[in-house]
């Protein structure tokens, strides 16, 4: 009758020559196991403080792109009524969501109802579908008028998702600060696009022309228009996944139509 | 004492990046300045000792035919949990030393310490050794990076030394301290440094050039 215990079947497997094909076996599944749960267990653990370290990153990115923003620590600190203010806007409908605020927004997100499946056609930033909910952050000025709006952006670029924010002012056309939050590029080429020389270009870059096209952009090469900036070398991918992810959160799918509405002032 | 000799032998006599030259990459990419070299310093000892530890205990049990392999998962293994514990505790220097946290798992030293001398001792002299080799290759990351700090910045540790141009200072910052061949550099300078201070360390030529004769075409 086989050997059912498991502590003698331990036993019996480590009396076993070296050599043996069943003990190599099973010396190779036991070490791998005890691997796996070991590095399972730290990410598991370790992950809510993670996320909490990010969540900090990103805020702070989020006030280190408002102080590059030229002019605005002034009328941020001014006493004149401006402020800014976080709302959950529908991409649908091109205006705020009422019932949803960024609280709630996670739980929202967490039903597809809310996330809009996008053709191939249509998915120029590589996203697959895009959420319907979207948290934003404006600007008033005393009026009650909007000056500026910061708009979250993100898209597939070579190495992985980048996330990004963009700052958009005046007749809503012009970019007033772009900042990446989080990128997984390849260091010293793609990965530059963090650089703050780089993504200081964006500053006073017109967004659309005339006909109302999207034409923002990195350019190949040096810039040429006012609404291009110059590519990053050696890194076409994510030069080229930049100015998708743009064209797209810019465009008619993205925050286009919010633009319009707040540019009509019906925000 | 023979374990203190096993502890301090590869900090000068035997070190692994100075007599070896053995990972030497890391040496060179993440001593740009000192937090970063002693944060590397660290996880690299940290994976060492309980890699030899864990191999050591387990090398009368572990088939040869695949001894490669399975220290290989261990360290691997090893490695990401000290990622996981940097990107949680130590977040902004997680991510200076980016990927190359995740690169001790490929560092010779490592791997080196574990298949010449885990495998064959018990665990307490194996993980002194790896101690002493941690530490070995520590001291050289941090002779470095305070070198490249302080020439490169005019700080150590992030506080002011030298007062540099910038803030008003005599001091005009050496860009090039901050590149890696500088590196390569003062590698070579600290090589020279302790080979001619111990010349038991030169190796012994394994070619000597013939010498020429005179009219030796004709």
């Amino acid at each position: 009758m086989a050997e059912m215990n498991p502590l003698r079947l331990w036993r019996q497997m480590l009396a076993l020559p070296n050599e043996s094909k069943n003990k190599t076996i099973a010396i190779a599944f036991v070490i791998s196991a005890i691997c796996a749960v070991m590095v399972t267990g730290a990410t598991v653990i370790l992950r809510p403080i993670q996320a909490q370290n990010r969540a900090m990153e990103q805020q702070a990115r989020l006030e280190a792109l408002l102080a590059e923003i030229p002019g605005l620590s002034q009328l941020l600190a001014g006493s004149d009524g401006t402020s800014l203010t976080t709302v959950v806007v529908d991409l649908q409908r091109a205006r705020a969501s009422p019932n949803v605020t960024p609280e709630t927004l996670p739980t929202e997100l967490a039903d597809s109802r809310n996330w809009t499946q996008l053709t191939p056609q249509e998915d120029i930033a590589n996203l697959g579908s895009r959420a319907d909910l979207k948290q934003i952050y404006l600007l008033r000025n005393a009026e009650g008028s909007v000056e500026l709006v910061i708009l979250p952006i993100s898209g597939t670029g070579y190495g992985g998702p980048i996330e990004a924010m963009i700052a958009i002012e005046g007749e809503m056309n012009t970019v007033a600060g772009l900042t990446i939050l989080s990128h997984n590029e390849t260091p010293g080429l793609g990965g530059r696009i963090d650089e703050t020389a780089w993504r200081q270009q964006f500053a006073s870059k017109q967004i659309r022309d005339e006909t109302g096209s999207v034409r923002l952009a990195v350019a190949r090469g040096a810039a040429a228009t006012e609404f291009e900036v110059d590519a990053i070398t050696g890194a076409t991918r994510t030069n080229s996944a930049m100015t998708r992810m743009l064209q797209f959160w810019l465009g008619p799918l993205g925050y286009g139509p919010l633009l319009d509405a707040i540019r009509r002032g019906d925000f | 004492m023979k374990l203190w000799g096993t502890l301090t032998d590869p900090i000068l006599r035997q070190n692994p990046v100075t007599l070896q030259i053995l990972g030497i990459c890391s040496a060179l990419a993440v001593t740009t300045t000192l937090a970063a070299a002693i944060t590397m310093s660290l996880a690299l000892t940290a994976v060492v000792v309980s890699a030899s530890g864990i191999i050591s205990a387990i090398r009368k049990h572990l088939p040869s035919s695949i001894r490669l392999i399975m220290q290989i998962i261990i360290v691997a293994s090893l490695v990401i949990v000290i990622d996981q514990v940097l990107q949680a505790f130590f977040y902004e220097m997680s991510q200076r030393l980016s990927v190359f946290v995740s690169l001790i798992a490929t560092n010779c030293v490592v791997l080196g310490r574990t298949e010449s001398f885990a495998l064959h001792n018990r665990p307490l002299p194996a993980m002194t050794d790896a101690l002493g080799n941690g530490l070995g290759y520590s001291l050289v990351l941090i002779i470095l990076g305070s070198v490249r700090e302080l020439f490169g910045h005019g700080t150590l540790l992030g506080y002011s030394i030298f007062r540099t141009a910038e803030q008003g200072g005599w001091f005009e910052p050496m860009n090039l301290m901050l590149l890696a061949p500088s590196a390569f550099f003062l590698l070579g300078g600290l090589v020279w440094a302790i080979r001619s201070w111990r010349s038991e360390q030169v190796e012994v030529s394994e070619y000597v050039l013939a010498p020429s004769r005179e009219g030796a075409n004709e």
